[in-house]
């Protein structure tokens, strides 16, 4: 029993000791986050620093907290690990510092991609990449003989060639619940679509034109073909009909094929078969209807310079090329220095290389997605018209900005 | 009461009569992974200025109670000037975030409100005339919608009635219809809202009947039943007007509670079909929207609403107590 104890003691000591060795802090860390494997690994790896308290609070409700969390000063949390969509709160709040003196001190190990710039100066660094793609059962589309979708208008012909084989029922699957996943189906689609959300440089919204309609038209064709309970189900109810077995094609994010791929999660029929394709195009166009996304760190305005530079150092740690090994490696699409991409990599990866736009950071995005995930809701259930529904959520986004001060 | 009751409802109306300063924009360049794109940011120093010079924010009066998320004055009187009848009227209002929400919200309080004081009343006589062993047991199991809690209670059953669970599937096999599906009708999502209301509430209500029974006068009803009475006139003239203060309570509870429904709205994901004042209250604090002042809104007019329903009761109560001293 003691042998026992002595020698798992000794392996935390060896294994915790390579990192220890060179990551000394003298301050406080204190993380807040959203909650994903990939994330937890980073924040695993901050906290492998000794010298200081590290903390971390990480939670799918993540943005309720962490702008209230940065606000006082000082602040609770020391750095937010945040996404493009959601550094626009904090920025707008104004409650993350700039990044260029700590990363010129400490950050040089740093790729030039890894910065993201916000009018000249750095704000956050980026360790991982996302974007949705199709994902696809082979099987199934072989017994169809259906060819794998390079276009929302093919995978529409083939849903419905599956269903009129009564191989499935419901043949596509997609994150349609109704508020935040339905909105970022509409942003995909609209963008592929290629409308612009804002007229150029201003505040005022233009989206009620051709292109919304034809994107609310695609979501409702394809809806006609997914789970009657779609609008809710999210990602990970997606990800559950897809696992068992009940779904032939979907728009799905890259940072889910993980768990899609994993024998334990699904039957082997399923997972032999689950593929990942390149995103689609839609209407003729040719930038594909997805968004590209990353995953960063920010370090919090509210703090002492001691404390900032403690966070930068175990943020660092936290994304240091150590981290990736054979169970780290395929939770994410790494933008950190060493990464070989893996097979759940290859859907973001092909994203990237189709040229597809990056979510917008634009400081009024966010309640314009909140308006277009309550509004377009009515049409998908065919109590309205296109064009009443694009009004509406005009309408809606116009009240909100104009509270926030964007319009007048 | 100051500082529980009226700092906290002062607090709200200040802030919602002010709003954010206005954001001062500027062009910038940002870049990411994928590249540099010319972007809009907030000026955060030409703002802060401004937050410094009147810190509560813009005054803006009760602009934001009529704008298109609260009341929506502009656009109901557009709505009516352009209806052709006032079952049109009704039908486009339903369109306005406010009046929809409303609809459901007062369907489901004087619906769930009578059935759970209905049902309660039914358990506690039932339990009542139960042998004294079997009280004990009967009591814990019909507290058990009470004792989970309500976001529990609502997801447990959203799996349930999902077109792949045992309630879902059940109907779709009774009904003969592969397509049919609880969650994607609007009415039906009313329907299962309001049975959730009435199976969480009723407990309530019987607890509390069950306590006002032990304190029924037994020499009242035995004479009612000497002079001949049936169990449903002893149950009509002795029983319901011994626990009629009770009732009244009851449903002033409940009608508060039932105006503030939000947790089956969250744990149904019915957000599609049926939202409240509190959920628009929880969705404008959540996320990346932060609509301080629109919350605040909510809150006053989810006052005002309650004290709305309640003023009634509120009347009659002072009423009879004015009555008897």
């Amino acid at each position: 029993m003691f042998m026992k104890k002595l020698v798992l003691a000794s392996a935390a000591i060896l294994m915790s000791g390579a990192a220890m060795a060179e990551c000394k802090i003298d301050g406080r860390v204190s993380i807040v986050g959203n909650e994903f494997p990939a994330i937890h690994a980073v924040a695993d790896g901050a906290k492998t620093c000794s010298g200081g308290e590290i903390k971390a609070n990480l939670t799918a409700d993540h943005q309720k907290i962490n702008v209230a969390g940065m606000t006082g000063n000082p602040a609770e949390y020391t750095t937010a690990i945040i996404a493009n969509s959601s550094i626009v709160a904090l920025m707008n709040e104004d409650v993350i510092r700039p990044l260029d003196d700590l990363v010129a001190q400490h950050g040089r190990a740093l790729k030039p991609n890894q910065l993201i710039k916000i009018n000249g100066e750095i704000m956050a660094v980026a360790f991982m990449a996302n974007a949705q793609h199709l994902v696809y059962r082979s099987d199934i589309l072989e017994k169809a003989g259906v060819k794998p979708p390079k276009t929302y208008e093919e995978m529409l012909a083939g849903a419905k060639i599956i269903r009129d084989k009564g191989l499935l029922q419901h043949p596509l699957g997609g994150a349609y619940k109704a508020g935040w996943n339905l909105a970022q189906e509409f942003t995909n689609m609209y963008i592929g679509h290629g409308g612009e959300f804002f007229k150029p440089g201003t505040a005022e919204v233009a989206i009620n034109n051709a292109a919304g309609v034809a994107t609310l038209e695609m979501l409702k064709a394809l809806s006609a073909y997914m789970n009657p309970d779609f609008l809710t189900h999210d990602s990970n109810a997606t990800s559950a009909e897809w696992k068992a077995g009940n779904v032939a094609m979907m728009n799905m994010w890259g940072s889910r094929m993980g768990p899609l791929k994993d024998p334990e999660q699904s039957t082997p029929q399923v997972v032999a078969t689950t593929t990942l394709g390149a995103p689609m195009t839609v209407g003729g166009g040719s930038t594909p209807a997805t968004t590209l996304w990353w995953d960063g760190w920010t370090v919090s305005k509210n703090i002492s310079s001691k404390d900032a530079e403690a966070t930068f150092l175990a943020m660092m740690n936290g994304i240091d090329p150590s981290l990736l090994n054979d169970e780290t490696t395929p939770l994410a699409v790494w933008l950190i220095d060493g990464y070989e991409p893996t097979p759940a990599a290859v859907g973001v990866f092909a994203a990237a290389n189709m040229n597809a736009r990056p979510y917008p950071m634009l400081p009024y995005q966010g309640l314009l997605h909140t308006a277009l995930g309550a509004e377009i809701v009515d049409f998908m259930q065919g109590k309205e018209s296109a064009s009443q529904a694009l009004a509406d959520v005009e309408a809606a986004y116009t009240a909100a900005a104009r509270e926030k001060g964007f319009l007048n | 009461m100051l500082l529980f009751i009226a700092l906290p409802i002062v607090s709200v109306l200040v802030q919602s009569v002010h709003t954010p300063h206005e954001a001062v924009l500027i062009e910038t360049e940002n870049c990411d992974p994928f590249g540099c794109t010319k972007s809009t940011a907030i000026d955060q120093d030409a703002t802060q200025a401004l937050r410094d010079e009147e810190p509560l924010g813009r005054f803006v009066g009760l602009e934001i109670y009529f704008d298109r998320g609260h009341l929506a004055v502009k656009e109901v009187a557009e709505t009516w000037a352009k209806a052709e009848g006032i079952g049109n009227f009704f039908v486009n209002l339903n369109n306005l975030p406010f009046y929809r929400s409303m609809a459901f919200t007062l369907t489901f309080t004087f619906s769930v409100t009578p059935l759970m004081l209905v049902f309660g009343l039914m358990i506690a006589l039932g339990v009542n005339a139960l042998h004294q062993r079997l009280k004990g047991v009967l009591i814990f199991f019909s507290l058990l919608p009470m004792i989970v809690s309500p976001l529990i209670g609502s997801l447990v059953l959203f799996w349930m009635i999902d077109s792949r669970g045992i309630i879902g599937s059940a109907l779709q096999w009774i009904f003969n219809d592969p397509a049919l599906s609880l969650k994607a009708s609007t009415g039906l999502t009313w329907v299962m809202l309001i049975v959730y209301g009435v199976w969480h509430a009723a407990p309530f209500s019987f607890i509390v009947f069950y306590a006002g029974l032990q304190t029924l006068p037994q020499d009242t009803l035995e004479s009612a039943q000497i002079d001949g009475a049936s169990r449903w006139q002893q149950v009509r003239y002795v029983i319901v007007p011994h626990l009629m203060p009770l009732i009244t309570f009851v449903a002033l509870m409940q009608l508060m509670d039932n105006f503030r429904v939000f947790e089956p709205i969250v744990g149904f994901n019915s957000e599609a079909h049926a939202t409240s004042l509190s959920w628009f209250i929880f969705n404008d604090l959540g996320g990346e929207t932060r609509l301080l002042s629109s919350a605040a809104t909510s809150s006053v007019l989810t006052i005002i609403g309650v004290s709305i329903l309640l003023a009634p009761v509120l009347v009659r109560t002072w009423r009879d107590f004015n009555a008897k001293s």
